[in-house]
């Protein structure tokens, strides 16, 4: 594989809280206009690590480099060019998303046209509708719409599938491959293996706040195959979920 | 599914420059998205308009001025005889002249009558009337004024043909400003829905937006904590001045509220409540940083807010309550919030001879913000 420019680099990352070690001396590199995806189980430190990198939370030890800047020196720089979709973030009560996309794009100091970063997620419909009132495929795609106001090079996304029913689920995989397609880095932690196989370039698997593997998809599962494992059952050319969206269709329901 | 062969993008310089980003604009953003925000929340249009307006109301249309003796007049009364016409002239009696007896005797009682008068004509010529009146221990206070009112008239009626022989009483009252009902409790009430709206509003928002993770959205942009605060300030002062001037202006042109220099008194009070809704929303930050959850938030709030809107001279003044809690009432900032709104704009003083009351209010300031800073959470 060619060697790529590096946007983040982390380096012997480490987070204590009290006596619980969250992460413990991760080191990796996400590419330049890749979507790179950090795996593992609840607390295994993902959103520790990303929290971290987007300059939300700080670190006990290591090193985090983002597009040149470091996350010491210069968290508010860092904070110009990334955008941050936080996994249970809420929104400003009482205003409709127009409203809300007018407090961000002030809040990033750029000039947008709220219609227009709405029509990038699909939900010009909802111009006028409230947040709470949304559903959660049209939540999350809010939630990415706030975060490319500020045309960022990288985004950060903290689980935005989970809960989602499969059609939503599809519809936002095109959105974030869209995203990546204009130059954008994604960043992106999710619990569903089919959809990191789908979307992600590279993918780390973390547990317990360590690194245990780092590759492509294809790579650790060619690796997995070639130590000898064989699934259970002979994989059939389709699963249930392809059989839910043949019988639901594809086109989505909210 | 790796795409070595697209090109790696080279151009990292950042297009947003380090002098690009306006802090004043993201401060009004905020400011906005706030005062949006609130003018959609019931409770806060409920807390800072409509419960003062009430208030306001209820003694607007209570308070017709004045203190007014209620007398019943005994059946079988002389109507036409010039004690009772001189007493209905006086403006001082709410005279009810069919009542029966027994209805008379059971209100008398209750103090629902001050005193109950009977005039009958004197069969002997001379004098020619005698006024029997009955007084009630259960309104001894309003009975004692009867008392010197039915003493003056019978006065002057006894004496219409008469040269004093010691001294002749020469009265004059000099021409004042009507101090009604109003005047007394326009100001107090601004001054609670200054409070609430300080205390209640800044404690709930603050709580929300940092339960709901909105603050940690808004730190994840370049914004600053100083814009975070200093926007939802303005919105906050913004939405509390927009309903003290209301409450004002309903006053004024609905009760004849009185403002002695008109517009400049107005300027005068909103500047007065411009601080103290910053002195207030500094307890509101306070609360907001030691509520453990949503539901403690009212009653911290109602221990700060209850006292001063019973004890500041809200209602009563001041001067009405026992002497051992007049010192509590005193050190209440509201207190001198009330005192100085009442002195602007019914004795027309200026910002200069409230000094002393504003410098309270500024040490209250001053105090409850070195706590605010030591409690306030951001996460």
């Amino acid at each position: 594989m060619e060697k790529r420019n590096a946007i983040i680099s982390v380096k012997d990352l480490v987070k204590n809280y009290d006596d619980f070690k969250a992460v413990q001396g991760l080191t990796f590199d996400v590419y330049e206009n890749e979507i790179f995806g950090l795996l593992g189980p609840n607390g295994a430190g993902k959103t520790t690590t990303l929290e971290i990198i987007e300059t939300l939370r700080q670190k006990t030890s290591g090193e985090v480099i983002v597009d040149g800047y470091s996350v010491d020196k210069d968290p508010s720089s860092i904070k110009r060019i990334i955008g941050v979709q936080l996994q249970a973030a809420g929104y400003y009560p009482n205003l409709n998303l127009v409203e809300l996309l007018e407090l961000f794009s002030g809040l990033y100091g750029v000039n947008v046209n709220p219609m227009d970063m709405l029509a990038k997620v699909n939900l010009q419909d909802k111009a006028k509708a409230k947040y709470k009132a949304l559903s959660g495929g049209q939540k999350q795609r809010f939630s990415i719409a706030t975060t490319l106001i500020n045309s960022p090079k990288i985004i950060f996304l903290d689980e935005p599938t989970t809960g989602l029913d499969p059609q939503a689920r599809r519809n936002l995989w095109d959105l974030i491959s869209e995203i990546r397609k204009q130059g954008t880095t994604v960043v992106i932690t999710t619990h569903y293996m089919d959809e990191a196989e789908q979307l992600c370039d590279r993918v780390a698997f973390v547990e317990r706040g360590q690194i245990i593997a780092l590759d492509t998809p294809d790579q650790l599962i060619d690796n997995l195959i070639a130590s000898g494992f064989e699934r259970k059952k002979e994989v059939k050319k389709a699963n249930l979920e392809d059989v839910f969206i043949n019988l639901t269709g594809q086109e989505w329901r909210e | 599914m790796i795409n070595n062969d697209r090109p790696s993008n080279q151009n990292t310089s950042s297009t947003l420059g380090v002098g690009g980003y306006s802090h004043t604009k993201a401060t009004l953003a905020l400011a906005k998205a706030s005062f949006r925000s609130i003018m959609r929340s019931p409770s806060a249009v409920v807390f800072t308009l409509a419960f003062p307006l009430i208030f306001i109301l209820v003694f607007g249309f209570l308070g017709g001025g004045g203190t007014k003796l209620d007398i019943a007049l005994a059946p079988g009364s002389d109507i036409q005889n010039p004690v009772v016409v001189a007493l209905e002239k006086t403006g001082l009696v709410r005279l009810t002249k069919n009542d029966d007896q027994k209805n008379i005797d059971s209100k008398l009682e209750k103090g629902n009558y001050d005193a109950v008068i009977k005039v009958e004509k004197n069969p002997n010529g001379v004098p020619a009337y005698f006024t029997n009146v009955t007084y009630t221990s259960a309104s001894l206070d309003k009975g004692n004024i009867l008392k010197s009112i039915l003493n003056e008239i019978s006065y002057n009626l006894n004496s219409q043909n008469l040269k004093p022989t010691v001294t002749e009483i020469r009265a004059s009252t000099v021409t004042g400003r009507l101090y009604r009902t109003i005047d007394f409790i326009l100001p107090g009430q601004l001054g609670f829905s200054l409070l609430s709206t300080g205390v209640f509003g800044t404690a709930f928002v603050f709580f929300s937006l940092r339960q709901n993770l909105v603050i940690k959205r808004f730190f994840a942009t370049p914004v600053r904590r100083s814009s975070i605060v200093i926007g939802e300030g303005i919105a906050r002062i913004g939405f509390a001045l927009l309903g003290a001037l209301f409450i004002i202006l309903i006053g004024h042109f609905f009760f004849h509220f009185t403002l002695i220099h008109g517009a400049i008194t107005v300027a005068n009070m909103l500047i007065l409540s411009t601080l103290g809704v910053l002195v207030f929303m500094g307890f509101g930050f306070v609360v907001s940083g030691i509520a453990k959850s949503e539901s403690t938030i009212p009653p911290i709030s109602n221990i700060i807010t209850l006292p001063q809107f019973l004890l500041s001279g809200t209602f009563f003044s001041i001067d009405a309550f026992p002497t051992w809690l007049q010192p509590i009432s005193r050190a209440l900032p509201l207190t001198y919030l009330n005192d100085a709104m009442r002195k602007v704009a019914f004795e027309g003083a200026g910002l200069w001879d409230v000094k002393q009351q504003i410098f309270i209010m500024l040490i209250w300031g001053i105090g409850i913000y070195a706590v605010a800073v030591k409690t306030f959470k951001w996460e």
